[in-house]
């Protein structure tokens, strides 16, 4: 016999996966930590000055980074509020729900750097294109999610309204991503391409790129931490959570 | 390395408003929703036990 099945669906029990939470938080928050540091360096002190904009272009170091978080945290919401719908685990509704508030802020994010960036270099803070008016959507599909879990009292009810809010809105995230090729935009196209080599400076790419990982670890760092209080609010009632809390 | 002084460093090349207040901004709401989410899971611990105390001691 195998004796080194994992078993994977263990997981998906809200006692197990509030413990392994506990357990992988401080890792992901280190990786954060020293990535943003190394990130920052780079960005401050690496990469050199923009032949056209300057110092000012500076601002990519987080704009870029906010902005694809906020569209791959609506995805993977959307997949965890979706497997919930399809195999009604109660876990899945509460990953989801753990993830929306970060994503509501890194989309904020992504518009207020954007704007800061916009008002020297485009002599606007806010102009109707289709990629910031998209973007705007996402910040407001994120807003509806929230609001409309708050407004149900029941939540695995809630849970069930909110999957399909989030299922429905990720129809958003390629036009947010398609926009600057589907339209003519004042936005610049996309930063990184897998099929093109690349138009930056390779210090400047890097500093991106580490940015861009270090979000991903703190997004992870939070939603394992928020999960953790959403787990112990959910299942108060019961034995194991009476013990985890005494 | 391109800075010849802290004080140009500062500066920004002339873009230090909207450098800073774009880093700025993003290390206020990183802050912030550390120190919010510490917060409410204090307060979630806490209801918790009151919560368990009253049923054991009705």
């Amino acid at each position: 016999m195998n004796t080194r099945v994992i078993h994977w669906f263990k997981f998906a029990s809200p006692q197990n996966f509030y413990n392994l939470a506990g357990r992988m938080w401080p890792w992901f928050a280190t990786l954060a930590t020293l990535l943003a540091g190394v990130g920052l360096w780079i960005s401050f002190f690496v990469a050199p000055t923009d032949a056209q904009q300057g110092e000012g272009y500076r601002i990519i170091f987080v704009h870029v980074p906010a902005s694809q978080m906020s569209m791959f945290i609506y995805i993977v919401m959307a997949a965890w509020a979706g497997f919930g719908l399809a195999f009604n685990t109660r876990l899945s509704g509460m990953m989801a729900s753990a993830l929306a508030p970060t994503g509501a802020l890194f989309a904020f994010l992504s518009l207020a750097t954007g704007a800061l960036w916009g008002k020297p270099m485009w002599g606007a803070w806010w102009v109707w294109d289709a990629r910031l008016t998209s973007e705007l959507i996402l910040l407001f599909l994120y807003l509806g999610f929230l609001a409309l879990q708050a407004s149900i009292d029941d939540p695995r009810r809630a849970d069930k309204a909110c999957a399909v809010l989030a299922l429905v809105g990720v129809v958003n995230v390629p036009i947010i991503y398609f926009s600057v090729k589907w339209w003519n935009t004042l936005h610049q196209g996309a930063s990184v391409s897998l099929t093109r080599s690349p138009t930056m400076a390779s210090t400047m790419l890097w500093g991106m790129l580490i940015m861009v990982v270090a979000c991903w670890m703190y997004a992870i760092t939070i939603a394992l931490l928020r999960v953790r209080t959403i787990i112990l609010e959910r299942e108060r009632h019961t034995e194991w959570v009476k013990h985890a809390v005494e | 390395m391109q800075w010849n002084s802290v004080s140009e460093f500062f500066a920004m090349g002339g873009y230090a408003f909207y450098v800073w207040g774009s880093f700025g901004l993003t290390a206020a709401i990183v802050a912030g929703e550390v120190l919010l989410l510490r917060a409410h899971r204090k307060t979630v611990l806490r209801n918790l036990r009151a919560e368990l105390l009253s049923e054991s001691n009705p």
